[in-house]
Protein backbone atom coordinates (compact mmCIF):
# COMPACT_ATOMS: atom_id res chain seq x y z
CA UNK A 1 0.00 0.00 0.00
CA UNK A 2 1.36 3.26 -0.87
CA UNK A 3 1.35 5.87 1.22
CA UNK A 4 0.45 9.57 -0.19
CA UNK A 5 2.91 11.68 0.77
CA UNK A 6 0.85 14.84 1.86
CA UNK A 7 2.12 17.84 0.01
CA UNK A 8 2.65 20.74 2.41
CA UNK A 9 0.27 23.31 2.26
CA UNK A 10 1.19 26.37 0.65
CA UNK A 11 1.32 29.30 2.93
CA UNK A 12 1.55 31.75 -0.23
CA UNK A 13 -1.22 33.34 0.29
CA UNK A 14 -0.97 34.05 4.40
CA UNK A 15 0.41 37.29 3.84
CA UNK A 16 -2.69 38.23 1.41
CA UNK A 17 -5.12 37.12 4.05
CA UNK A 18 -3.28 38.91 7.09
CA UNK A 19 -3.10 41.94 4.75
CA UNK A 20 -6.49 41.71 4.32
CA UNK A 21 -6.96 42.19 8.26
CA UNK A 22 -3.95 44.56 8.66
CA UNK A 23 -6.32 46.93 6.12
CA UNK A 24 -9.27 46.66 8.24
CA UNK A 25 -7.83 47.39 11.12
CA UNK A 26 -5.58 50.17 9.82
CA UNK A 27 -8.84 51.95 8.52
CA UNK A 28 -11.27 51.44 11.83
CA UNK A 29 -8.51 52.28 14.17
CA UNK A 30 -8.66 55.97 15.79
CA UNK A 31 -5.29 56.25 17.75
CA UNK A 32 -6.91 59.23 19.72
CA UNK A 33 -6.03 59.09 23.40
CA UNK A 34 -8.84 61.03 25.32
CA UNK A 35 -7.13 64.29 27.01
CA UNK A 36 -8.49 67.00 28.57
CA UNK A 37 -8.35 69.23 31.70
CA UNK A 38 -10.15 67.65 35.01
CA UNK A 39 -11.94 69.49 37.06
CA UNK A 40 -13.87 68.34 40.00
CA UNK A 41 -17.64 69.71 40.90
CA UNK A 42 -18.16 71.05 44.29
CA UNK A 43 -20.93 68.89 46.05
CA UNK A 44 -24.34 70.26 45.95
CA UNK A 45 -25.38 70.84 49.70
CA UNK A 46 -28.77 72.07 51.27
CA UNK A 47 -27.30 74.10 53.74
CA UNK A 48 -26.18 77.30 52.30
CA UNK A 49 -23.79 78.91 54.84
CA UNK A 50 -22.56 82.35 54.26
CA UNK A 51 -18.91 82.13 54.25
CA UNK A 52 -17.23 86.15 54.26
CA UNK A 53 -14.25 86.11 51.89
CA UNK A 54 -12.23 89.30 51.90
CA UNK A 55 -12.95 91.39 48.98
CA UNK A 56 -8.61 91.15 48.15
CA UNK A 57 -8.83 87.57 48.47
CA UNK A 58 -10.86 86.84 45.36
CA UNK A 59 -9.17 87.79 42.03
CA UNK A 60 -12.53 88.58 40.05
CA UNK A 61 -12.25 87.45 36.29
CA UNK A 62 -15.03 88.38 34.09
CA UNK A 63 -15.32 87.66 30.29
CA UNK A 64 -18.12 88.94 28.09
CA UNK A 65 -19.70 87.18 24.94
CA UNK A 66 -17.46 89.06 22.91
CA UNK A 67 -14.34 86.82 24.76
CA UNK A 68 -12.96 89.81 26.09
CA UNK A 69 -11.79 89.43 29.63
CA UNK A 70 -11.79 91.39 32.71
CA UNK A 71 -9.40 90.73 35.46
CA UNK A 72 -10.05 92.95 38.96
CA UNK A 73 -11.85 95.35 36.91
CA UNK A 74 -8.72 95.81 34.15
CA UNK A 75 -9.18 95.00 30.64
CA UNK A 76 -6.73 92.02 30.20
CA UNK A 77 -5.39 89.82 27.14
CA UNK A 78 -5.77 86.00 28.05
CA UNK A 79 -2.26 85.68 28.02
CA UNK A 80 -1.68 87.88 30.80
CA UNK A 81 -4.64 85.59 33.13
CA UNK A 82 -1.43 83.09 33.82
CA UNK A 83 1.15 85.78 35.12
CA UNK A 84 -1.66 87.76 36.75
CA UNK A 85 -2.93 84.51 38.66
CA UNK A 86 0.53 83.84 40.12
CA UNK A 87 0.87 86.86 41.44
CA UNK A 88 -2.32 87.06 43.15
CA UNK A 89 -1.94 83.56 44.66
CA UNK A 90 1.45 83.69 45.53
CA UNK A 91 1.23 86.84 46.96
CA UNK A 92 1.13 85.86 50.91
CA UNK A 93 0.43 89.19 52.22
CA UNK A 94 -1.13 87.62 55.00
CA UNK A 95 -2.15 84.72 57.41
CA UNK A 96 -2.91 81.69 56.29
CA UNK A 97 -6.32 79.69 57.45
CA UNK A 98 -6.64 78.14 60.61
CA UNK A 99 -6.48 74.65 60.85
CA UNK A 100 -7.84 72.67 64.26
CA UNK A 101 -8.03 75.72 66.55
CA UNK A 102 -4.44 76.60 65.20
CA UNK A 103 -4.06 80.33 64.51
CA UNK A 104 -3.57 80.96 60.84
CA UNK A 105 0.69 81.29 60.00
CA UNK A 106 1.66 83.58 57.18
CA UNK A 107 2.74 81.96 53.97
CA UNK A 108 6.67 81.03 54.58
CA UNK A 109 7.01 79.56 51.06
CA UNK A 110 5.50 81.93 49.54
CA UNK A 111 7.78 83.97 46.87
CA UNK A 112 5.30 87.25 46.07
CA UNK A 113 5.35 90.93 47.03
CA UNK A 114 3.85 90.41 50.33
CA UNK A 115 1.28 92.69 49.08
CA UNK A 116 -1.24 93.87 51.82
CA UNK A 117 -3.77 94.64 48.99
CA UNK A 118 -3.84 90.94 47.22
CA UNK A 119 -4.28 87.56 48.64
CA UNK A 120 -3.33 87.01 52.55
CA UNK A 121 -2.45 83.54 51.84
CA UNK A 122 -2.85 80.39 49.04
CA UNK A 123 -4.89 78.85 50.91
CA UNK A 124 -7.35 81.61 50.97
CA UNK A 125 -6.71 82.59 47.22
CA UNK A 126 -9.99 82.47 45.61
CA UNK A 127 -9.72 82.73 41.56
CA UNK A 128 -13.65 83.58 40.07
CA UNK A 129 -14.37 83.20 36.99
CA UNK A 130 -17.71 84.90 35.62
CA UNK A 131 -18.19 84.08 32.00
CA UNK A 132 -21.54 85.23 30.03
CA UNK A 133 -23.87 82.33 28.63
CA UNK A 134 -22.94 83.71 25.11
CA UNK A 135 -19.17 83.13 25.92
CA UNK A 136 -17.46 80.32 23.11
CA UNK A 137 -16.36 77.37 25.01
CA UNK A 138 -13.09 77.91 23.19
CA UNK A 139 -12.43 80.63 25.50
CA UNK A 140 -13.39 79.74 28.57
CA UNK A 141 -10.86 76.11 27.86
CA UNK A 142 -8.37 78.92 27.22
CA UNK A 143 -9.08 80.55 30.82
CA UNK A 144 -9.59 77.67 32.84
CA UNK A 145 -6.03 76.39 30.90
CA UNK A 146 -4.13 79.69 32.05
CA UNK A 147 -5.41 79.05 35.59
CA UNK A 148 -4.73 75.62 35.56
CA UNK A 149 -1.37 76.68 34.48
CA UNK A 150 -0.41 78.97 37.12
CA UNK A 151 -0.86 76.37 39.96
CA UNK A 152 1.20 73.96 38.36
CA UNK A 153 3.71 75.97 37.98
CA UNK A 154 3.88 77.62 41.21
CA UNK A 155 3.31 73.98 42.92
CA UNK A 156 6.73 73.04 40.00
CA UNK A 157 8.87 76.05 41.59
CA UNK A 158 7.90 75.33 45.29
CA UNK A 159 8.64 71.68 44.45
CA UNK A 160 11.88 72.00 43.10
CA UNK A 161 12.85 74.32 45.75
CA UNK A 162 11.82 71.29 48.24
CA UNK A 163 12.72 68.27 46.79
CA UNK A 164 15.31 69.10 43.59
CA UNK A 165 12.20 67.95 41.21
CA UNK A 166 9.39 69.50 39.69
CA UNK A 167 5.99 68.85 40.25
CA UNK A 168 5.16 67.17 37.06
CA UNK A 169 8.24 65.19 37.84
CA UNK A 170 7.16 64.02 40.96
CA UNK A 171 3.63 62.71 39.35
CA UNK A 172 5.37 60.74 36.58
CA UNK A 173 7.47 59.57 39.14
CA UNK A 174 4.53 58.30 41.24
CA UNK A 175 2.50 57.07 37.90
CA UNK A 176 5.88 54.69 37.77
CA UNK A 177 6.40 53.72 40.92
CA UNK A 178 3.51 54.86 43.55
CA UNK A 179 5.05 54.60 46.90
CA UNK A 180 3.70 56.32 50.41
CA UNK A 181 6.42 59.39 50.89
CA UNK A 182 5.75 60.73 47.03
CA UNK A 183 2.29 60.68 48.07
CA UNK A 184 2.79 62.42 50.88
CA UNK A 185 4.67 65.21 48.96
CA UNK A 186 2.51 65.52 46.03
CA UNK A 187 -0.27 65.66 48.95
CA UNK A 188 1.45 68.72 50.99
CA UNK A 189 2.54 70.44 47.63
CA UNK A 190 -1.49 70.42 46.77
CA UNK A 191 -2.46 71.37 50.03
CA UNK A 192 0.24 74.24 49.84
CA UNK A 193 -1.59 75.09 46.39
CA UNK A 194 -4.92 74.13 46.73
CA UNK A 195 -6.83 74.77 43.60
CA UNK A 196 -9.57 77.32 44.77
CA UNK A 197 -11.61 78.35 41.52
CA UNK A 198 -15.45 79.48 41.93
CA UNK A 199 -17.77 79.76 38.93
CA UNK A 200 -21.01 82.10 39.99
CA UNK A 201 -23.54 82.13 38.52
CA UNK A 202 -23.39 83.35 34.49
CA UNK A 203 -24.43 86.68 32.94
CA UNK A 204 -27.52 86.09 31.28
CA UNK B 1 35.90 24.44 -19.03
CA UNK B 2 32.52 24.30 -19.79
CA UNK B 3 32.13 22.61 -16.51
CA UNK B 4 32.77 25.75 -14.53
CA UNK B 5 30.33 28.04 -17.39
CA UNK B 6 27.40 26.05 -16.06
CA UNK B 7 27.34 26.96 -12.68
CA UNK B 8 26.60 30.40 -13.07
CA UNK B 9 22.65 31.16 -12.62
CA UNK B 10 20.98 34.14 -11.49
CA UNK B 11 20.65 35.65 -8.70
CA UNK B 12 18.20 33.48 -5.71
CA UNK B 13 14.98 34.84 -5.19
CA UNK B 14 14.80 36.92 -2.03
CA UNK B 15 12.49 34.91 0.52
CA UNK B 16 9.15 36.12 1.13
CA UNK B 17 8.62 33.56 3.77
CA UNK B 18 9.56 36.33 6.57
CA UNK B 19 6.59 38.52 5.32
CA UNK B 20 3.52 37.09 6.39
CA UNK B 21 5.41 37.47 10.14
CA UNK B 22 6.22 41.10 9.57
CA UNK B 23 2.72 41.57 8.23
CA UNK B 24 1.21 39.65 11.38
CA UNK B 25 3.31 41.70 13.80
CA UNK B 26 1.67 45.01 11.98
CA UNK B 27 -1.61 43.68 12.31
CA UNK B 28 -1.36 42.51 16.12
CA UNK B 29 0.11 46.37 17.01
CA UNK B 30 -2.94 47.44 14.98
CA UNK B 31 -5.40 44.84 16.47
CA UNK B 32 -4.60 45.83 20.31
CA UNK B 33 -3.71 49.53 19.89
CA UNK B 34 -7.40 49.81 17.82
CA UNK B 35 -10.75 51.66 19.68
CA UNK B 36 -13.89 50.84 17.52
CA UNK B 37 -16.12 53.82 17.18
CA UNK B 38 -18.58 52.89 19.05
CA UNK B 39 -21.22 55.67 18.13
CA UNK B 40 -21.52 57.45 14.73
CA UNK B 41 -21.90 61.11 15.68
CA UNK B 42 -25.46 62.87 14.76
CA UNK B 43 -23.79 66.24 15.11
CA UNK B 44 -21.04 68.12 13.61
CA UNK B 45 -17.60 66.58 14.28
CA UNK B 46 -16.84 68.94 17.31
CA UNK B 47 -13.63 71.19 16.89
CA UNK B 48 -11.82 70.33 20.38
CA UNK B 49 -10.50 73.37 21.58
CA UNK B 50 -6.34 73.77 22.60
CA UNK B 51 -4.89 73.88 26.08
CA UNK B 52 -1.43 72.89 27.00
CA UNK B 53 -2.18 71.55 30.29
CA UNK B 54 -3.65 67.83 29.48
CA UNK B 55 -4.67 65.09 31.36
CA UNK B 56 -4.13 62.17 30.04
CA UNK B 57 -8.03 60.41 31.44
CA UNK B 58 -7.30 56.99 32.96
CA UNK B 59 -9.28 54.25 33.09
CA UNK B 60 -11.20 54.59 29.80
CA UNK B 61 -13.88 51.95 30.72
CA UNK B 62 -14.75 54.18 33.26
CA UNK B 63 -15.40 57.49 30.89
CA UNK B 64 -18.96 58.47 29.69
CA UNK B 65 -18.66 61.10 26.83
CA UNK B 66 -20.81 63.84 26.28
CA UNK B 67 -20.84 65.88 22.51
CA UNK B 68 -21.39 69.10 22.34
CA UNK B 69 -21.97 70.71 18.53
CA UNK B 70 -23.64 72.50 15.85
CA UNK B 71 -25.94 70.32 14.50
CA UNK B 72 -25.14 69.00 10.80
CA UNK B 73 -28.36 70.30 9.30
CA UNK B 74 -26.39 74.42 9.02
CA UNK B 75 -30.38 75.91 8.85
CA UNK B 76 -30.81 74.79 12.71
CA UNK B 77 -28.38 76.87 15.03
CA UNK B 78 -27.81 76.38 18.35
CA UNK B 79 -25.65 73.71 20.29
CA UNK B 80 -26.46 69.72 20.46
CA UNK B 81 -25.96 67.70 22.88
CA UNK B 82 -25.17 63.96 21.87
CA UNK B 83 -25.29 60.86 23.95
CA UNK B 84 -24.70 57.24 22.65
CA UNK B 85 -26.77 57.49 19.66
CA UNK B 86 -28.78 60.18 19.85
CA UNK B 87 -29.62 63.82 20.23
CA UNK B 88 -30.94 64.87 23.61
CA UNK B 89 -31.59 68.09 25.91
CA UNK B 90 -29.59 69.64 28.65
CA UNK B 91 -32.72 67.92 31.16
CA UNK B 92 -32.19 64.01 30.01
CA UNK B 93 -28.29 64.28 31.17
CA UNK B 94 -29.16 62.59 34.65
CA UNK B 95 -30.74 59.65 32.70
CA UNK B 96 -27.53 59.07 30.81
CA UNK B 97 -25.44 58.98 33.41
CA UNK B 98 -27.64 56.54 35.36
CA UNK B 99 -28.12 54.60 32.43
CA UNK B 100 -23.99 54.80 32.53
CA UNK B 101 -23.75 53.64 36.06
CA UNK B 102 -26.01 51.00 35.94
CA UNK B 103 -23.93 49.37 33.36
CA UNK B 104 -20.80 49.84 36.03
CA UNK B 105 -20.13 47.92 39.32
CA UNK B 106 -21.15 49.76 42.38
CA UNK B 107 -17.91 50.22 43.61
CA UNK B 108 -16.48 51.64 40.61
CA UNK B 109 -19.35 54.37 40.48
CA UNK B 110 -17.28 56.96 42.17
CA UNK B 111 -14.02 56.91 39.86
CA UNK B 112 -16.44 57.61 36.59
CA UNK B 113 -15.33 60.42 34.92
CA UNK B 114 -17.78 62.45 32.31
CA UNK B 115 -15.83 63.77 29.37
CA UNK B 116 -17.09 66.54 27.58
CA UNK B 117 -16.11 67.02 24.29
CA UNK B 118 -17.72 70.54 22.89
CA UNK B 119 -16.95 72.46 19.89
CA UNK B 120 -14.44 75.57 20.56
CA UNK B 121 -17.69 77.39 19.31
CA UNK B 122 -19.73 76.23 21.50
CA UNK B 123 -21.64 78.27 24.46
CA UNK B 124 -20.55 78.04 27.84
CA UNK B 125 -24.19 78.73 28.86
CA UNK B 126 -24.86 74.92 27.41
CA UNK B 127 -21.60 73.98 29.26
CA UNK B 128 -22.53 75.47 33.06
CA UNK B 129 -25.79 74.10 32.23
CA UNK B 130 -24.97 70.56 31.96
CA UNK B 131 -22.27 71.10 34.85
CA UNK B 132 -25.12 71.96 36.69
CA UNK B 133 -27.18 68.92 35.92
CA UNK B 134 -23.74 66.58 36.79
CA UNK B 135 -23.74 68.39 40.15
CA UNK B 136 -27.37 67.76 40.66
CA UNK B 137 -26.96 63.76 40.39
CA UNK B 138 -23.37 64.07 42.09
CA UNK B 139 -21.57 63.06 39.12
CA UNK B 140 -18.61 65.21 40.16
CA UNK B 141 -15.46 64.21 38.21
CA UNK B 142 -15.20 65.76 34.38
CA UNK B 143 -12.25 66.56 32.24
CA UNK B 144 -12.78 68.84 29.62
CA UNK B 145 -11.52 67.40 26.61
CA UNK B 146 -9.16 68.79 24.38
CA UNK B 147 -6.45 68.42 22.12
CA UNK B 148 -2.84 68.88 23.15
CA UNK B 149 -0.68 72.28 21.79
CA UNK B 150 0.83 75.35 22.91
CA UNK B 151 -0.68 77.87 20.94
CA UNK B 152 -4.26 78.77 22.11
CA UNK B 153 -5.07 81.58 19.80
CA UNK B 154 -6.95 79.13 17.63
CA UNK B 155 -9.50 79.30 20.35
CA UNK B 156 -11.14 82.42 20.46
CA UNK B 157 -10.71 85.02 17.39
Amino acid sequence: MARREIGEINAGSMADIAFLLLIFFLVTTTMDVDSGIARKLPEKTDVQSDVIVKEKNVMDIVVNRNNQLLVENEYVKVTDVKRLAMKFIDNGGGLGTPIDDKPGEPCDYCGGDKDPNSSDHPSKAIISLQSDRGTSYGMYISIQNEIEGAYTELRNKLSKKLYGRSYDELLNDYKDNPSKSLQDRLDDLKNKYPQIITEPEPIK
Amino acid sequence: MSKFKKKKKGLPAISTASLPDIVFMLLFFFMVSTTMRETDLLIKKPVLPVASEVKKLELKSLVSTIYIGKSKDTRISGDKIQVNDKIVEVKDIPSFIFSERALRKEDEVKFMTTSIKADKLASVGTILDIKEQLRDINALKISFSTSKGNDLSSNYK
